[in-house]
C-alpha cells in the first residue's frame, strides 16, 4: 500500500513543474525536457525520499531512545544546534571547506542533541508533554545564539532563507551530500532490535545483557547524520519527525524492526505530498515545502494531541 | 549459590546499605522485607548489577559478578524491576520474545519461539498474545513481563515489588505461579515485597532490612514472629496461624 503510493507519488511528483515534460519528451535523449529531467526532476525526487524517510527514522529513534512520543530532532534542540554549527562555521570559518562545514555541523547536532538526552536523566517528571517543552525551549535557547550570531554578522536574511525546507535549489550536483542518510538508515535497521530493547529502559535493557550507553550513543550518531544532511541540503523540515512515527506506531506498534519500513516510506510519502502541494498552489511558482509541512504537520499534530494525550501516556 | 559480602552503597551522604552479608539459598523463594527506605531495592538492584555497590562484592558461583560478561550474566539472573510506567506499544509476544534477547539477539530460532510459547502458557497468555501491552490491565501486564523474564529462562528470577498496584485475585496469582517456578522448574526467585503477609505465606526464607542494614535472615517462621518483627519495624505486630499460615494482623496495633 505505502509503497504503491509512494510510486504513484514520485510519477506526479517527476512530472509537474514551470516546464511541462511528458513522458515522451524523454525518448528525446537530446531535448530540454530530458535535460531538465535529468537535472531537476530526477535529483528532486531523489533528495525528498531520502529527507522524508531519513527524517522519519530520527524521529522514530529519537522517540524510542527518549521513551516519549513526542520527541524528534525538532523538539530536542537537534536541528538547532546543526543550525547554529552551519552558522559559526560560516561567520569564523570562512576558509573551511565545504566537508568541513559539514562535519562542524554534525558535531554541533550529535552534541546538541547528547546534552539534551543528558537533561532528560536529570528531571524526574517525565510528563509526556512536559518533555518535550523542555525540549522546544532547550532548542529556542540555542535558536536564540543562532539569531543573534546573525543578526551582528548582519546575515539574518541569508540565514533565514537558507534553512528555509525547500526543494527549489536541488540540482544535480547540490543533494549529494543526502546519500550519506542511506547507510544510516541501513544501520538504524540493523539496530533495530536493540534500538527497541533500549526502548523499553534501561533497567530492561541491562537485564537482557544489552549494553545501554553504546545504543544510546550509536543511535545519537544516526539521528545527528540525518539531521545534518537533510539541514544542509534541504533545510529545515518540521513535524515530519514526529509525526510520521507516531502514525505508524498507532497501527504497527513499536517494535521498530516492523516499523522502520513503513517509517521509510510515510515518510517518503508524506514529504512527497506536500511537496506535490506546494509546488501547485501557486503553479508556475512555488511555496517552500516546510511552510506546506508545518501546515499539514501542525495540523496532524494537533489531532494527535486531542486524541492522544492518554495514548502517549500509556 | 548467589552469595553478597559487604555490600555497601550510599547516595551522596546517605547511605542506603551497610555492610549486608548473606548467602541466598538457590531452589527457594526469599523475600527481602522491611520498612520503607530500608534499602531492599537498592540491594536487589546491587545483586542484578543495575548498581554498582561502593564496596563488597556480590558472587555467582564463586565468581564476582561484575567480572561475568553481561549477556553471559544475562543467561543465569533476570532481573525485573517496577515497570507500570513503561509505555511502549509492543505485542505481549513481542514483548516475551525480547526475553530471548540474550541468546538470539533478536533473531529467533526454532528453539527460542518454543521457549517463548512455554512463557506464554506458563503465564496463561497465549490467548492474547497478539495484544499490545497498553491494551492489558495491570495485572495482564504484569503477567506478560515475568513471562518475558520467564523466556529469559535464568536460574535466578529476582523481582522488585511485583505486586505493586495489583489486586487481591491477581496478586495472589503472580504469588502461585512464582511457588511453581520455583517447586516446578527449580528456580531461585528472590522478591521484594511489601506486603508482609505475602511474603509469610509463600516464601521459604526472608531477609529482613532496616536503615540499610541486616537484621534477620532466616527461614520464615523464624522469622515471622512478634519479637523478630517487633525488631524490624518497631511496632507490636501480633501473628495468627490460619491454615498453617503465620498471618500479622497489625491493622489495629498499639506501639
Amino acid at each position: 500500500m505505502l509503497v504503491v503510493t509512494v510510486i504513484i507519488l514520485s510519477v506526479i511528483s517527476l512530472f509537474i513543474g514551470a516546464i511541462d515534460i511528458k513522458p515522451s519528451d524523454l525518448l528525446d535523449w537530446e531535448s530540454l525536457e530530458t535535460q531538465i529531467f535529468l537535472i531537476s526532476r530526477l535529483p528532486r525526487l531523489f533528495a525528498i525520499i531520502l529527507a522524508g524517510a531519513g527524517m522519519g527514522i530520527a524521529g522514530l529513534i529519537m522517540q524510542s531512545l527518549s521513551r516519549n512520543k513526542f520527541v524528534s530532532p525538532t523538539t530536542a534542540g537537534t536541528l538547532d544546534a546543526a543550525k547554529l554549527g552551519i552558522i559559526i562555521s560560516m561567520l569564523f570559518f570562512s576558509g573551511m571547506s565545504y566537508i568541513g562545514q559539514i562535519m562542524f555541523s554534525f558535531a554541533f547536532a550529535l552534541i546538541g542533541s547528547f546534552i539534551f538526552m543528558q537533561l532528560l536523566e536529570r528531571i524526574k517528571f517525565k510528563d509526556a508533554i512536559f518533555v518535550p517543552l523542555i525540549g522546544i525551549m532547550y532548542g529556542n535557547i540555542i535558536g536564540a545564539f543562532s539569531t543573534f550570531l546573525a543578526y551582528e554578522a548582519n546575515i539574518l536574511q541569508n540565514v533565514d532563507s537558507f534553512f528555509q525546507g525547500s526543494f527549489t535549489l536541488v540540482v544535480s550536483g547540490r543533494y549529494e551530500l543526502l546519500y550519506v542518510a542511506v547507510p544510516a538508515i541501513i544501520i538504524a535497521y540493523i539496530y533495530a532490535n536493540k534500538f527497541t530493547v533500549a526502548g523499553l529502559g534501561e533497567d530492561f535493557a541491562k537485564n537482557l545483557g544489552l549494553s545501554y550507553r553504546t545504543v544510546l550513543n550509536i543511535g545519537l550518531i544516526i539521528v545527528a547524520v540525518i539531521s545534518t544532511t537533510v539541514v544542509l541540503t534541504v533545510g529545515i523540515i518540521p513535524f515530519l519527525g514526529l509525526i510520521v512515527p507516531n502514525l505508524v506506531s498507532l497501527y504497527l506498534g513499536d517494535n521498530l524492526r516492523k516499523t522502520i519500513p513503513h517509517t521509510i516510506f510515510m515518510g517518503a510519502a508524506f514529504l512527497l505530498f506536500c511537496d506535490i502541494i506546494s509546488r501547485l498552489i501557486v503553479h508556475p511558482y512555488e511555496i517552500p515545502v516546510n511552510t506546506t509541512v508545518a501546515v499539514i504537520g501542525s495540523a496532524i499534530f494537533l489531532i494527535m494531541l486531542f486524541r492522544g494525550k492518554a495514548y502517549a501516556q500509556k | 549459590m548467589i552469595e553478597l559480602k559487604g555490600l555497601s552503597k550510599s547516595f551522596g551522604k546517605k547511605t542506603v546499605v551497610e555492610n549486608v552479608t548473606l548467602k541466598i539459598q538457590s531452589g527457594a523463594i526469599t523475600s527481602f522485607i522491611g520498612p520503607n527506605g530500608a534499602g531492599k531495592s537498592t540491594l536487589l538492584s546491587m545483586v542484578s548489577r543495575l548498581l554498582d555497590a561502593d564496596t563488597g562484592e556480590v558472587l555467582l558461583d564463586q565468581s564476582d559478578v561484575k567480572k561475568m560478561k553481561s549477556d553471559a550474566f544475562s543467561k543465569r539472573v533476570a532481573i525485573l524491576k517496577q515497570a507500570n510506567h513503561l509505555n511502549v506499544r509492543l505485542t505481549v509476544r513481542e514483548l516475551v520474545s525480547f526475553g530471548r534477547y540474550p541468546y538470539s539477539k533478536g533473531r529467533l530460532n526454532e528453539e527460542d519461539n518454543q521457549f517463548v510459547d512455554k512463557a506464554l502458557a506458563y503465564l496463561n497468555l497465549t490467548d492474547m498474545q497478539d495484544k499490545f501491552l497498553d491494551e492489558l490491565s495491570g495485572g495482564q501486564k504484569q503477567r506478560a513481563f515475568i513471562s518475558m523474564v520467564i523466556a529469559q529462562d535464568t536460574e535466578y528470577i529476582l523481582l522488585d515489588e511485583p505486586l505493586n498496584n495489583l489486586d487481591m485475585k491477581h496478586s495472589v496469582q503472580i504469588m502461585k505461579i512464582l511457588r511453581k517456578l520455583v517447586d516446578e522448574l527449580g528456580k531461585t526467585v528472590v522478591i521484594v515485597l511489601h506486603d508482609i503477609n505475602f511474603a509469610s505465606v509463600y516464601s521459604d526464607r526472608i531477609v529482613a532490612l532496616k536503615d540499610g542494614r541486616l537484621v534477620k535472615d532466616g527461614p520464615t517462621n523464624e522469622i515471622i514472629n512478634s519479637e523478630s518483627l517487633r525488631e524490624v519495624y518497631d511496632m507490636h505486630i501480633p501473628v495468627q496461624v490460619q491454615d498453617g499460615c503465620r498471618i500479622c494482623v497489625y491493622f489495629n496495633s498499639h506501639n
